[in-house]
């Protein structure tokens, strides 16, 4: 009697450690909305009809990432296996140690003719711990209804409110918006950062901002602006490319985009630090598949973002619904970069904080 | 009865003290009650009071610096800011032993996010120090030692080295930063046999044995005369050099100023970021005003929080009094009116604000449409002061009406009929009689709405602006993208203290006696 | 001020009051107090009474009719203006007041000055013996205390009419009873006018010079306690007020002020005509306890009764027994040396005069 209750218990675990096998919950973060269905159409989904052993979890935190990282790592149950994080949020979670370094040889694919995986990304590797997979850039629309015969044409428009009349909506932190006002009050695009290292010349972009600042509605969701430009209540305003391009492509509402001194920003995987071998090879697995060369080329039918690899540039195609060739709408295009800015990595991790007091302190003050 | 029996303890029948049987009978009671309340006191021990307890001491918690730096923490102990010269040699000695490790660990990075909330730079000196810290040029002292005897190149002999009674004693340096390697490698899960030592290792030997005297007595080791002999004709490696060459920062006296000032494991400087000062070599001493943001904001918490509280007093009041004067089945039916936007989600009732009060929103248009505003000046109702109050009042307007109502139910109607029957008009009544015995319901809601509006962020972040922020969304900034919590946990602390300080004083003005929830 | 006036200080002429449009609480009521008179509304609730002191104190208005008030029509006068004293059933004293500001209240309210309004309050406290209170809150003092306190409030700036809505009904007993003799002692002293409303028959005979008994919204009654308890008209008054026994019957004849009546057991008994109908008509005659005479002292309207029960309450013994088919028959013998004897099962006659049988409606 005791013998078979514990054959029976035996082979009821083993039952349940089998089905645990097979089933593998994968929990990947990202940013939700349009952005993660181009991840789930162009990643998820192909992987998931390859493995359909691997369940792929969607968890919408990604703008909370770093902090709930940060909570999960000190509680000592990290239950996310795979984050999608900005670059800057990338190099700070390496910096705190809560994600894991990678050697990007080794664990992600070649390109499709045999280049290293940290050659055909190149510089956009900006952290050792960050995956990149796509480049995005922050830039400008209008209303072409509210600016006449005579549509902006550069970044200084901003500032410009004799000509361009109405509110304008900038996002509520220095970056980008420090940039744009040295750019504009007469600071050659080399020297940019060497003057805003200096308390002066952050005075100085901050004096600029000040000629604007009843004018301003400050976003800090990248829905807002779209938003905020589809009510009429502001005649320009900056997000992200991919918002622009939605309401003008898919809205059709009257707005058109402002290229000029776009800045670049990517967009990337981390892995959680201190996963357990098990969890970790399966991201690995999902990670070398889905940042291969057609995979990233693939996210570019659903979202107007461009592929982080330079393998990927040539394979993209038309857009999934509309049909339209997506080459034109990128960041990258070369007719869209003439003159683009990088999102300086080194000089924002170490002056963020500074910087961001002191910008926050002028917004407070009247 | 006589005096010596008034005085007698009196006895139970039993013949114990009449009180200690009392207590034994009232201990079952107790220990009931406590058993009963017992689920409740771990979930709130557990999910409030130690959350709280933590927020107090992250506030002040600074063990990171030295625990990170042990080495340089002691070693720059005896070091001076006020001198204004850089410290000695061996301070650098000890950063290269505790940077190295910690990069190792890869915990230096975490030390240089920590610094840079106190001096910009400092994060990216510490993540390119240590990239570069085992690539110091140590290794010619290590070559040096192999080419004295290739003996030292062997980890056994290393292992058999630090096994002798004498290696602590003798060499204190080396042993420390032995231990140090013992737990890395442990760490790591490597050999400690098989693994080759690192440059570091001979440095700390090297400086050990560059400090002994030549005619000192030898600890019985076979190689000690010759190689401390040799030591001293080392071609030395300047350590300072070495860290100016990865960083000229490293000479700056801004960054050791720093070091120094937050090396103990408690600091006082999150409390002074959180009112605007800051921890200088001079002392302590207020930010420039241009970094000045917290107190303007704290001071705005409280002057907002409280210009709601009284709209909500002044708008809740009449509802409550109508409420209490229905009958019950109307009284509810209101009452689910008022309850009705606890249904909607606050992001929705937030948003719905931004809708209506936007310059293109509804009531713009219903204005310009009437002819009272032109098109062309259309009002500013959000993205200031005003947008916030107005979404706020509404937010927090049933935590008002329901203290007042439940008050305003159990005041009978005979008070107010009594005062007039007593000569009083309507408004003496009301004033002299009914509103005075309504007052514990105001104080209640009162204390409800301010206390909940001062810890309020999503709504100010959405119809806010800038004017209408409070102090709640910086906490927010740095709890969730600065990853200062250090700061947060002050300004949370803070915010504490004056909730406190307001209850106080509310029951030392009003009487906490006279707050009645229902 | 005429003597008529003096009669008529509060009239209630035709008035009628609804709340819901469709029912009459109050149906056309007529009623006159007299300057100085003590006068007591009774009844069950739900019968009109305080309806009534609420139209009077002005907290209700009349649907129909008016109200006089030392001759004024009072109808569109609010209850601040008309200088009425009022007692609530739970005293309303104000909570957040001392004793001495409870009762400075309607005098600070008619603007009276600081020292008239201190020796007024202190003469107010002293009339109630509550001198040592004055600076008591309410929630302080004790049932009688609070009682005493809403007393002299209603007095303190000397109404000449003072409302009574109940007021002692929160009370013990005891003190019920003691306070019921010093509100009349107080009435005797100070000669103002007194409404009282109550629901309690011992505390109106008690206090009232004259009582109206209210039931179904109109008065059934309006007499001295004497009039009301010796004579009541009707057989819910009889019933009301104190005890009696009831037995049904017809009327046989009718023969000026007397009556014959044929009881539902087939016998007879003659009875005074109050409030009967012609011959041939249903009658209900009413019997106090203590008006039934026993055994040898029975003599007139003579039957046969059993005793069934006998309940010893001192002063007098109380005694049920069938009379005429009716178990529920009480007779009061009072504990007295002449008294006669009875007990338990014993079969004796009884009687009473037909001065203290009363025919009346069948209600």
């Amino acid at each position: 009697m005791k013998l078979s209750k514990s054959l029976l218990v035996g082979g009821v675990v083993s039952l349940f450690a089998a089905t645990a096998v097979l089933a593998q919950d994968l929990t990947i973060v990202s940013w939700g909305g349009a952005y993660s269905a181009s991840q789930q159409k162009a990643y998820h989904d192909p992987y998931m009809a390859k493995n359909p052993d691997v369940n792929i979890i969607n968890d919408e935190s990604s703008a909370e990432a770093v902090a709930k990282l940060r909570a999960m790592n000190e509680a000592g149950n990290v239950t996310w296996d795979l984050v999608d994080v900005v670059a800057s949020d990338a190099l700070r979670l390496c910096d705190e140690g809560l994600a894991m370094e990678v050697d990007h040889d080794k664990v992600l694919a070649k390109a499709p003719d045999g280049t290293d995986a940290s050659d055909d990304f190149g510089d956009l590797i900006v952290s050792e711990c960050f995956i990149p997979q796509i480049v995005y850039s922050t830039t400008v629309g209008y209303r072409t209804d509210a600016v006449g015969d005579n549509p902006p044409t550069d970044i200084c428009a901003l500032f410009d409110t004799k000509t361009f009349p109405g509110k304008r909506a900038l996002e509520k932190r220095p970056i980008n918006n420090m940039e744009w006002a040295l750019l504009c009050d007469g600071v050659a695009k080399d020297d940019v950062y060497d003057v805003l290292e200096t308390p002066a010349g952050q005075e100085r972009a901050l004096a600029k901002l000040d000629t604007i600042k009843d004018d301003v509605i400050w976003w800090s969701a990248g829905a807002d602006t779209p938003q905020l430009l589809a009510d009429g209540e502001v005649v320009m305003g900056s997000t992200y490319n991919g918002r622009l391009f939605s309401l003008i492509e898919e809205q059709d509402q009257p707005v058109a985009m402002l290229w000029d001194a776009q800045v670049f920003d990517l967009d990337g995987w981390i892995i959680p630090a201190g996963l357990p071998e098990d969890r970790k090879k399966a991201v690995m697995d999902y990670l070398y598949f889905a940042t291969d060369t057609q995979r990233l080329a693939d996210q570019a039918k659903y979202i107007s973002y461009g592929p982080a690899r330079a393998s990927s540039a040539p394979l993209v195609g038309k857009h999934a619904e509309l049909g339209i060739e997506m080459a034109p709408h990128m960041p990258t295009d070369p007719k869209n970069a003439q003159n683009t800015f990088l999102y300086n990595y080194e000089f924002w991790a170490d002056y963020r904080d500074d910087i961001d007091a002191k910008f926050q302190a002028w917004l407070v003050r009247n | 009865m006589n005096e010596s029996d008034a005085n007698a303890i009196p006895l139970a029948a039993d013949g114990r003290p009449l009180e200690q049987s009392l207590q034994r009978a009232l201990r079952r009671q107790k220990l009931r009650a406590l058993m009963l309340i017992a689920p409740l006191l771990a979930f709130v021990m557990l999910t409030f009071i130690a959350p709280i307890a933590d927020m107090l001491y992250r506030s002040v918690d600074n063990r990171i610096v030295s625990e990170t730096l042990p080495r340089t923490v002691a070693a720059l102990s005896s070091w001076d800011e006020a001198q204004a010269e850089l410290p000695d040699r061996d301070v650098f000695d000890a950063l290269y032993f505790d940077l190295f490790f910690a990069a190792e660990y890869k915990i230096h990075t975490r030390l240089g996010s920590r610094l840079n909330y106190q001096q910009t730079g400092v994060s990216s000196l510490f993540r390119k120090t240590g990239r570069r810290v085992d690539r110091f040029d140590t290794d010619e002292i290590t070559e040096q030692f192999i080419a004295l005897n290739p003996q030292w190149e062997n980890p056994e002999f290393w292992v058999s080295l630090s096994r002798d009674k004498q290696f602590a004693q003798q060499l204190p340096t080396t042993a420390s930063v032995w231990q140090d390697w013992l737990k890395l490698l442990a760490h790591d899960e490597k050999s400690v046999a098989e693994e080759q030592p690192e440059d570091l290792l001979y440095y700390a030997l090297y400086l050990d044995l560059s400090q002994i005297e030549a005619g000192q007595q030898s600890p019985g080791f076979d190689w000690w005369a010759g190689t401390t002999a040799a030591v001293k004709n080392f071609t030395p490696v300047d350590m300072v050099a070495q860290f100016e060459k990865t960083d000229e920062d490293w000479l700056s006296m801004d960054v050791w100023g720093v070091l120094k000032r937050f090396s103990p494991t408690v600091t006082e400087g999150y409390f002074l970021n959180a009112l605007d000062m800051q921890k200088t070599a001079e002392g302590i001493q207020s930010q420039p005003e241009s970094l000045q943001i917290y107190k303007i904001l704290f001071v705005r918490t409280m002057v907002m929080s409280l210009v709601i509280m009284g709209s909500c007093i002044l708008l809740a009041y009449p509802v409550a009094y109508l409420l209490s004067n229905l009958p019950m089945r109307k009284a509810n039916l209101i009452l689910i009116l008022v309850l009705l936007p606890f249904w909607t989600s606050l992001l929705v009732r937030t948003s719905a604000w931004k809708v209506l009060l936007q310059q293109q929103g509804v009531i713009n248009d219903l204005l310009v449409w009437i002819g009272l505003v032109d098109d062309a000046n259309r009002l500013v109702m959000m993205n200031n002061q005003f947008g916030t109050i107005i979404a706020m009042t509404h937010i927090l307007l049933p935590f008002m009406i329901l203290p007042m109502y439940s008050v305003m139910r159990t005041i009978p109607p005979s008070y107010v009929r009594a005062a007039k029957s007593l000569g009083a008009t309507n408004w003496t009544a009301f004033w002299r009689v009914y509103f005075p015995q309504s007052v514990p319901g105001i104080g209640a809601g009162s204390i409800l709405v301010f206390i909940m509006s001062i810890g309020y962020y999503i709504t100010p972040a959405i119809v806010g602006g800038t004017q209408g922020i409070f102090i709640s969304n910086r906490i927010a900034y740095h709890i969730s993208s600065s990853l200062n919590w250090g700061l947060a946990s002050a300004l949370g602390a803070i915010l504490l203290i004056l909730v406190l300080v307001l209850y106080w004083l509310y029951d030392k003005y009003v009487g906490i006696d006279n707050l009645k929830l229902g | 001020m005429t003597n008529v006036n003096d009669d008529r200080f509060v009239v209630f002429d035709r008035v009628q009051k609804s709340y819901d449009g469709r029912n009459l609480v109050v149906k056309d009521l007529n009623l006159e107090i007299a300057k100085g008179e003590f006068l007591t509304m009774l009844g069950p609730s739900g019968s009109g009474k305080t309806t009534c002191l609420m139209m009077l104190a002005g907290f209700e208005t009349a649907t129909h009719g008016d109200i006089l008030l030392d001759g004024q029509p009072i109808n569109n006068i609010p209850p601040y203006k008309r200088g009425i004293g009022m007692v609530f059933q739970n005293y309303a004293l104000f909570p957040h007041m001392t004793v001495a500001e409870n009762l400075a209240f309607p005098l600070e309210v008619r603007r009276m000055g600081k020292s008239d309004r201190e020796s007024k309050v202190a003469r107010a406290l002293d009339m109630v013996q509550m001198d040592e209170f004055a600076n008591r809150r309410p929630a302080q003092l004790s049932g009688g205390q609070q009682q005493r306190i809403a007393l002299a409030r209603a007095l303190v700036f000397e109404p000449e009419l003072v409302l009574m809505d109940e007021p002692l009904g929160a009370l013990d007993k005891q003190l019920r009873e003691h306070m019921q003799y010093e509100i009349k002692h107080l009435h005797d002293r100070l000669g103002v006018t007194v409404v009282y409303v109550t629901h309690d028959q011992s505390e109106a005979l008690t206090m009232s010079d004259r009582v109206a008994v209210f039931d179904d919204g109109r008065i059934q009654q309006l007499a001295s306690p004497e009039e009301l308890y010796e004579r009541p008209e009707n057989s819910f008054v009889a019933q009301f007020i104190g005890e009696n026994n009831r037995l049904m019957g017809t009327v046989d004849r009718l023969d000026g002020g007397s009556s014959l009546v044929t009881l539902d057991s087939g016998e007879q008994s003659s009875a005074l005509a109050v409030n009967c109908g012609e011959a041939g008509a249903r009658t209900l005659l009413s019997i106090r306890p203590e008006r039934v005479r026993i055994g040898d002292q029975a003599s007139e309207n003579v039957t046969k009764a059993k005793v069934l029960e006998l309940i010893y309450l001192g002063d007098h013994i109380r005694c049920r027994m069938q009379v005429h088919g009716d178990d529920q028959f009480i007779a009061k013998i009072p504990n007295s040396p002449e008294s006669q004897r009875v007990h338990i099962g014993q079969e004796l006659n009884i009687g009473w005069a037909a001065k203290d049988c009363r025919a009346l409606d069948v209600g």
